[in-house]
């Protein structure tokens, strides 16, 4: 058994909103290892997206990625390669905005 | 934040008559705007916005909970609403299974942190099984407000 311990800043402006928690629940779930997230004090199951979506994680924070089990080394890896690339939404999301003339 | 900073009591909708996803986001959007907290020229593109944003990833979290959202500028904080079904709606939610309680949230896109803290202040009642089946079992707008007054206070 390896754990490994990952520290990787939040780049995109919206942070780990609905999508990108899912985006970690999901790729967490592909390993066996018991994966978690922190963000501050805050530390939660990432194979959970109840709790994941509980981390409010902004842009500039950063998370601390610890993988626990056999396939420890890769889960924490893709994880950070995910935020380290924000999530894929380095570019601004216009479809679900609404500009109100307010 | 707490919910009851978030959630617009006049808008809470404890009886959905939606049958469907789309259905479920116009009737809580609708709710919003006879409440006064969104302008009645915005709902249409709101409907839009939401319905965009559910359709690139459900927001169906599981458990009989939704939570669409979309970002609508001029926003001074972030407001949603409940809608109950007793019925459920299908939001191709990540265990397949029927919606019974859908929180509609609207942020301003140029407060993403604050958007963040109305998400957490959401899961945080959300993930509790307690909360979660006094959400589905609360038949008036009275007892849902009550229900978000009473976890604000625990939490």
């Amino acid at each position: 058994m390896t754990t490994i311990e990952r520290e990787v800043t939040i780049p995109n402006k919206y942070g780990l909103h609905a999508r990108p928690a899912m985006q970690i629940v999901e790729l967490a779930n592909g390993y066996t290892s018991k994966v978690e997230v922190s963000n501050g004090p805050i530390t939660v199951d990432a194979k959970s997206i109840m709790s994941v979506m509980r981390l409010a994680a902004t842009q500039g924070a950063v998370l601390k990625i610890v993988a626990d089990g056999h396939d420890a080394e890769q889960a924490a890896a893709v994880l950070v390669q995910l935020v380290e690339n924000g999530f894929g939404e380095m570019k601004p999301d216009e479809a679900s905005t609404v500009s109100s003339e307010e | 934040m707490k919910l009851t900073d978030i959630m617009v009591a006049d808008a809470i909708v404890p009886q959905l008559k939606a049958k469907t996803r789309n259905e479920a986001i116009e009737e809580l959007v609708e709710a919003l705007a006879s409440a006064g907290a969104v302008a009645r020229k915005n709902v249409a593109a709101v409907v839009k916005a939401v319905i965009a944003r559910e359709s690139q990833a459900t927001t169906g979290i599981g458990k009989g909970v939704a939570l669409p959202h979309a970002k609508l500028k001029g926003l001074k904080r972030p407001v949603g609403t409940i809608g109950r079904s007793a019925e459920g709606v299908d939001f191709a939610a990540l265990d397949s299974k029927p919606v019974y309680s859908v929180i509609l949230l609207l942020s301003n896109p140029d407060g993403p942190d604050e958007h963040l803290q109305a998400m957490e202040a959401i899961f945080k009642n959300v993930q509790r099984d307690i909360f979660r089946k006094f959400l589905r079992q609360s038949e008036t707008k009275q007892d849902l407000i009550e229900l978000i007054q009473e976890a604000d206070e625990v939490a």
